[in-house]
């Protein structure tokens, strides 16, 4: 990959941004809440927003909100992540690490199918 | 937590809850003075002195969801592990600057760790703050590299185009890695 640094390429990088989610008409919002409270950093969240991150950027997906809460109370289920897609209520895992991480991007984000075995039900 | 940088990115989660505008982490790798200087300092709604004494007790919270709170406390034993220290400076309505020394050259000072992912983290997940990131390196012949970040300027040139578009992505953890990488000691393997 070459050296990208100048805020002169950001431009560049910005617009080629914008057209590209003008394209793909994302259909409605899709969110992903990685817990960030002491529990989950201590648990590895920090991986697996690295992971989703990285997932983003290797299959180029647009239009995905990646944002953070703090500890939800299931201290023991960190690092843990939700996921809401449009409308559809928000679904809840637990002991997402990178691997489930990227798996849950996959098919869940990417492909509307929920991973059944990391759901937590609350 | 196993790294430094895990810890100020708990440290600087408070800070966002503290509902700051601006944050600032800044981290010093100082071989001529054997020190290791992290220090986040944030104008969010700050603490009394009687909270900013409790919140250093792993038994105190302002959470609701549970009844420890081990962020900071974790933070205050590293660094005194480390022949450290740790102080906490707030004020209501101006912020907090929480600050932890450690020996550089300690046994028990854990490694300061993945510094680029820890910024990136805080990036994504708090867009709506001005974030100042700042690494320096002084080096045993004094000699001194820093690299500074700031997220203003990088939110400026966006506009309205979210950090998490993959391009996006790409330029700015390239821009924090290559940043941290080339100011990052060079003597020293953690």
């Amino acid at each position: 990959m070459p050296a990208i640094k100048s805020f002169d390429e950001l431009k560049r990088i910005r617009e080629e941004a914008l057209q590209k989610k003008q394209m793909k008409a994302t259909p409605g919002n899709v969110q992903v809440i990685v817990a960030m409270g002491t529990c989950g950093i201590a648990a590895g969240a920090r991986d697996t927003m690295k992971s989703v991150l990285n997932y983003i950027e290797n299959e180029k997906v647009s239009g995905v909100t990646v944002t953070q809460t703090g500890c939800i109370g299931l201290c023991e289920q960190e690092p843990i992540m939700q996921v809401v897609l449009g409308d559809q209520p928000k679904v809840v895992y637990g002991k997402v690490n990178a691997q489930v991480a990227e798996k849950i991007m996959k098919q869940h984000v990417q492909h509307g199918q929920p991973v059944k075995e990391n759901i937590i039900q609350i | 937590m196993r790294e430094i940088a895990l810890h100020l990115l708990d440290i600087a989660e408070n800070s966002a809850a503290a509902a700051s505008k601006n944050v600032s982490i800044q981290v010093h790798e100082d071989l001529l003075r054997d020190r290791l200087t992290a220090c986040v300092i944030d104008n969010g709604r700050g603490m009394d002195a009687e909270t900013a004494r409790q919140v250093q007790d792993p038994f105190y919270t302002t959470r609701t969801t549970r009844k420890v709170g081990l962020g900071i406390p974790l933070l205050k034993l590293a660094a005194e592990q480390a022949d450290g220290s740790f102080s906490l400076q707030s004020e209501p309505g101006k912020g907090t600057r929480v600050e932890a020394e450690f020996r550089h050259s300690n046994i028990d000072r854990m490694p300061l760790g993945d510094l680029s992912s820890t910024f990136l983290t805080m990036l994504i997940a708090h867009p709506e703050i001005d974030w100042t990131f700042m690494y320096q390196v002084t080096e045993k012949d004094s000699q001194s590299r820093d690299f500074v970040f700031e997220s203003a300027e990088l939110k400026s040139e966006l506009q309205d185009v979210s950090l998490t578009e993959p391009e996006v992505l790409t330029f700015v953890r390239g821009l924090l890695e290559e940043g941290i990488e080339a100011a990052a000691l060079q003597t020293v393997a953690e």
